[in-house]
């Protein structure tokens, strides 16, 4: 099965061609243009949260988006959590920022890895995603496509808890469940508790596993080789710095003569925004400031089409054996191109164009007879 | 003081004497503290937990000393508990102390039986002792103790409760062993977030009927400490073998870029409180407590089980011997009994056997005499018709000498008549061809 090829998003660059003004064209205003449009227009942005239960999820996302997504929210005791099936509830919001519109949409999972026995916890979770993917599959193909509603989850951020050595193995099934599905971004919760050494040696654990395992994460695409430096040092720490360490805070307190969020401690005060404290300021960068877009660009272009494929597939094999069968959305044969086939196309191609220039000199015959 | 008089004193019940000047039995309580210091003391703690929640490192912390422990690995299929024993000295008092650490708890993805090789761990212990107390020839002075006197559940901090997992863990313990609590990694939690959580999970335990150890508040001279630090129950603990540089002391702690954790400042965690605890106030207790509850429990269900009784249908006290013998007589009767059946069941499964493969056998040979009988019918019928074949043959040939014959005196009359008629030409001609044929046949 091909995958397509990653599309990469390119930030305009500015030229500065004075010399050219005399056949300036114009279309360098498209990014204008498609900044304009996409303004009116408004994004949308969907998240998924995953992890045990306490490890602090909702607090996090509460201070990516600064809000409070969480009122009245119920929490299950413990033995209420034995036998605990997991849950998919979605919040959405919508948020504006100078003029910008952002419906946010976070998808929740409660009681992921709660239960005493976890056996396919994750299930629940996988078809959540397949059924948004499905429900877009169908709306795509159906006759009236201007109100598409995209409910695809674009990334799927996984809280590892920092007690342990490494990753455990639900976190390992979890994740090779999901990784051909989601982007998935795994983050250490709740690093306070982790010395700076120690922080460093989880990371070199986790990225060992992860190759380990063959869990495919999200990669940051690649810097264009025309960027300036600071941008490819700092997108080169970026990928460095994964898995993030992130702690985050509902409270705001005092500390160096400001108010910041953080928590309060009877030996410290630890700061959310604090590059040296933690590393939200560069998850929050990351995912809402430089590649929000990015991670929307691969789920449409590489999850949703090996969805898309893979759906195809099936229901073309079904379509052979049953011919009976309606399919409720248009499809054409798949034919698996192989090597005959193809030459038989080209071979017919170039059969055309020779008709093709044949006519076009009969054509000009004619008109010079005419003439 | 006739015999009838001692008899009356003996029923009667003890009087209190005064003393007239010193006697000395009052060094009582030092005679059996030195001979218990000069027989050394033994301490067996169970460590339960995840893997990483720091279960090691907080042992090194109380003990001030360094264990050899590996990291564990979160990918084992089943959990397993591994004992250490050391032998550690302070001011002339031997401590022989046993850890034992779970090791893989709670990686599982099926936890439903991760408490199960604790709980056989812990019986097994009670188990050997059980045994050794039994023994004809026993020496309880000298055996090492190895039952668990204290359990530490080591509780992650995830902010809002327990898990599943150590509910259904400690309820399954706490009848069988001391068990406190410690919220681990406690340098996770803020002090508001803290409290809550001490309220929550002790809610959680009490309303699913949890029993942890109380610390004893029947002694006086402990009773205020012990009932203060019962209300502080879980302990939240930091451990730490490092030392960091605060102020103008090397004390330990861990280092964070937004401050330092002192292990031992009560103000940070409850570490203090566990110690004085744990090692310095109720040890003993602990010890006791192992010995008179849980060890007695365990050993009531086991005797039980095997059907000793403490009072007999009449009310009259067995003796375990007597009890021990008919036990076994009846052990004995019951084993012949058995080996009775077996073999009986054993020569039944023979002769069916046996018969069965008689009856195969009839067949067979019924089989084999139809077959025959088919075979001979067939021969029969055979030779018929090769008998009926050999008589067709013989006629053809007889048909055939007369056919010649016949025609040797055809051809001498058509010697003597030369002048014929094309009828006779036709023969004449014919006639050759058929002599031909049996001169060719004659040949043949």
């Amino acid at each position: 099965m091909t995958s397509n090829i990653r599309y990469k998003s390119r930030i305009p660059v500015k030229t500065e061609d004075s010399t050219e003004e005399k056949q300036y064209v114009g279309f360098a205003t498209l990014p204008n243009q498609v900044h304009r449009k996409s303004v009116k227009k408004g994004f949308d942005f969907t998240l998924m949260v995953a992890g045990e239960s306490g490890m602090g999820k909702s607090t996090l996302v509460n201070s990516l988006f600064l809000t409070d997504l969480y009122k009245d929210r119920k929490l299950l005791n413990a033995e209420e959590r034995i036998n605990q099936t997991v849950e998919i509830i979605k919040h959405t919001v919508d948020i504006e920022e100078k003029g910008v519109k952002l419906k946010l949409t976070i998808v929740d999972t409660p009681g992921f890895g709660d239960a005493v026995n976890n056996n396919e916890c994750w299930k629940p979770i996988t078809d959540y995603i397949d059924q948004q993917f499905e429900q877009y599959f169908r709306d795509e193909s159906g006759l009236n496509r201007k109100n598409i509603q995209d409910n695809r989850v674009h990334c799927c951020l996984y809280f590892i808890p920092p007690f342990g050595h490494g990753l455990r193995p639900v976190d390992v099934e979890f994740m090779k469940a999901l990784h051909e599905k989601v982007n998935i971004i795994p983050l250490i919760a709740k690093a306070d508790c982790l010395t700076p050494n120690e922080i460093k040696k989880l990371k070199d654990r986790i990225r060992e596993e992860i190759d380990k395992f063959g869990i495919k994460v999200y990669q940051f695409p690649e810097c264009d080789s025309d960027e300036d430096e600071e941008f490819k040092q700092l997108d080169k720490e970026l990928k460095e710095c994964t898995p993030f360490a992130v702690i985050g805070s509902n409270t705001v307190v005092e500390a160096r003569g400001q108010r910041v969020r953080g928590r309060l401690y009877p030996w410290g005060i630890v700061e959310v925004e604090n590059q040296s404290h933690c590393d939200f300021v560069k998850l929050r960068n990351m995912l809402i400031r430089s590649h929000m877009h990015d991670l929307k660009d691969v789920t449409c272009d590489v999850h949703y089409e090996n969805y898309r494929a893979q759906c195809i597939q099936e229901m073309t094999s079904k379509l052979a054996q049953d011919n009976r069968m309606e399919s409720p959305i248009p499809i054409l044969p798949l034919s698996t191109p192989d090597v005959d086939t193809e030459k038989l196309i080209k071979m017919k191609d170039e059969e055309l164009k020779r008709m093709q220039e044949m006519l076009n000199k009969m054509q000009q015959q004619m008109h010079e007879k005419d003439q | 003081m006739a015999a009838s008089e001692v008899d009356v004193f003996a029923n009667e019940e003890k009087r209190n004497l005064e003393l007239g000047g010193h006697v000395g039995f009052d060094s009582l309580p030092d005679q059996l503290v030195s001979k218990s210091v000069a027989q050394g003391f033994c301490f067996n703690i169970l460590c339960v937990g995840e893997t990483g929640i720091g279960k090691s490192t907080l042992m090194n912390t109380l003990f001030n000393t360094t264990f050899e422990n590996e990291e564990a690995s979160h990918y084992e299929h089943e959990v397993q508990l591994r004992p250490q024993t050391y032998d550690l000295q302070e001011s002339n008092v031997n401590l022989k102390l046993t850890i034992v650490h779970t090791v893989g708890f709670g990686d599982q993805i099926n936890k439903e039986e991760s408490y199960k090789p604790i709980l056989e761990y812990i019986d097994a212990q009670f188990e050997s002792y059980l045994e050794e107390e039994l023994k004809i020839k026993r020496s309880l002075f000298n055996y090492h103790d190895t039952r668990i006197h204290i359990c530490l559940y080591f509780i992650a901090p995830n902010g809002h409760s327990l898990k599943s997992i150590d509910l259904v863990t400690m309820k399954k313990l706490d009848s069988k062993v001391n068990i406190i609590p410690v919220i681990a990694k406690a340098d996770t939690v803020s002090k508001s977030e803290l409290d809550k959580l001490k309220i929550k999970v002790m809610s959680e335990l009490v309303s699913n009927g949890v029993q942890i150890y109380q610390f004893p508040t029947e002694n006086e001279a402990v009773a205020e400490i012990n009932s203060s630090m019962n209300t502080h129950l879980p302990f939240a603990v930091v451990g730490s073998i490092e030392d960091v540089k605060v102020g103008n002391k090397m004390v330990k702690a861990r280092l964070y870029p937004w401050g330092s954790v002192q292990v031992e400042n009560e103000n940070h965690c409850d570490f203090v409180k566990l110690r004085e605890m744990l090692l310095r106030v109720n040890m003993e207790d602990l010890r006791e407590q192992t010995h008179a509850r849980h060890y007695e429990l365990y050993r009531r269900c086991k005797l039980e089980e095997m059907g000793f009784k403490d009072t007999g249908p009449d009310s009259q006290s067995f003796s375990l011997q007597e009890t021990y013998e008919a036990k076994r007589k009846e052990f004995l009767v019951e084993l012949q009994r058995k080996e009775e059946e077996m073999r009986q069941m054993f020569v039944n499964k023979v002769k069916e056997t046996e018969a069965e493969l008689k009856k195969k056998e009839k067949e067979l040979h019924e089989r084999f005499e139809q077959l025959k009988r088919m075979h001979q019918e067939e021969k029969k019928t055979l030779e018929e018709k090769r008998r009926e074949l050999e008589e067709e043959m013989n006629a053809f040939n007889r048909r055939r000498v007369a056919a010649e014959t016949l025609m040797g005196q055809a051809l001498q009359g058509c010697s003597q008549q030369p002048f014929k008629k094309d009828k006779d030409k036709k023969n004449f001609f014919s006639l050759p061809s058929a002599c031909s044929l049996t001169s060719g046949r004659n040949l043949n």
